[in-house]
């Protein structure tokens, strides 16, 4: 409801955790994290030394002199942190967001794809 | 809940559990209907002078499926969102599975100046703006003593 959305860097201020949910696959990790409010200029997404920071700011369209009766969400920011794993390859995530969902697709490094052994009989 | 205490995938997301746990014991005035399941979409109330506005944080919805309704003043916003976990059979682990999925519904009672003829709803982001417009004649007036 508040829209004082001036210094986004910040990571000491208040921010919720968005619920998220992550699968693992053959090749890789999709994570889907729900950040309703948040537009592609809110979102901030980095990696730092295996280390996977998603943050954002929520905006809303608020009217003049609205006044609160109840707010369930009562943070206007989401900050979550995940570490990866060595395996995977931070160069290449491929990151979506629509309607308020953020998914992410984190690939397995080449080394770590599986591989079929080939077990020759002499 | 009993595997999940024993097994904190992040205490700090247990920390948030918990706050919005007690929060919703603790809170001096919840509402008669509830918290809705796993609290989606969470709800923002609130008002001006000419409106009330409404902002459910329901993310990963197709706009054409929501349904709101509004019966003797009383607004429902329903619908059902679609699991992102893969089907049964295929080779995948779900390592974390915090995000709701399924049917839901959220009631709010409107105040009695509402008027539901003037509604207006916008999904953007994931969130729904709700803006019902108040009867003219709630309006705050000055009235003439003659």
């Amino acid at each position: 409801m508040t829209n004082n959305l001036s210094k986004p860097e910040e990571s000491r201020r208040d921010a919720v955790l968005p619920p998220v949910d992550v699968i693992e696959d053959a090749t890789g990790i999709t994570l889907y994290a729900d950040l309703p409010g948040v537009g592609k200029e809110q979102l901030n997404l980095r990696v730092e030394a295996d280390t996977l920071t998603i943050e954002g700011e929520v905006a809303l369209a608020a009217p003049e002199g609205l006044q609160a009766s109840r707010a369930e969400v009562s943070v206007p920011r989401y900050r979550r942190v995940f570490a990866l794993s060595k395996e995977l390859d931070p160069e290449k995530i491929a990151a979506e967001l629509a309607h308020g969902v953020l998914k992410l697709r984190i690939p397995k490094a080449e080394h770590a794809q599986p591989r079929k052994v080939q077990i020759r009989v002499s | 809940m009993i595997y999940r205490s024993l097994f904190p995938r992040d205490i700090f997301a247990e920390f948030d559990r918990l706050q919005r746990d007690l929060q919703q014991a603790f809170d001096a005035s919840p509402s008669i209907r509830g918290f809705g399941r796993g609290g989606y979409p969470a709800l923002n109330v609130g008002g001006t002078a000419h409106s009330v506005e409404i902002y459910a944080f329901a993310p990963g919805l197709d706009p054409a499926k929501i349904d709101v309704n509004i019966d003797r003043g009383v607004l429902t916003i329903e619908g059902e969102r679609a699991a992102s976990l893969p089907a049964g059979e295929d080779k995948a682990a779900v390592h974390i599975n915090e995000r709701f999925a399924g049917r839901f519904r959220r009631v709010v009672s409107l105040p009695d100046d509402a008027d539901p003829s003037a509604v207006s709803a916008e999904y953007r982001d994931g969130v729904l703006h709700l803006a019902i417009g108040r009867r003219g004649s709630a309006a705050p007036r000055r009235i003439e003593v003659k």
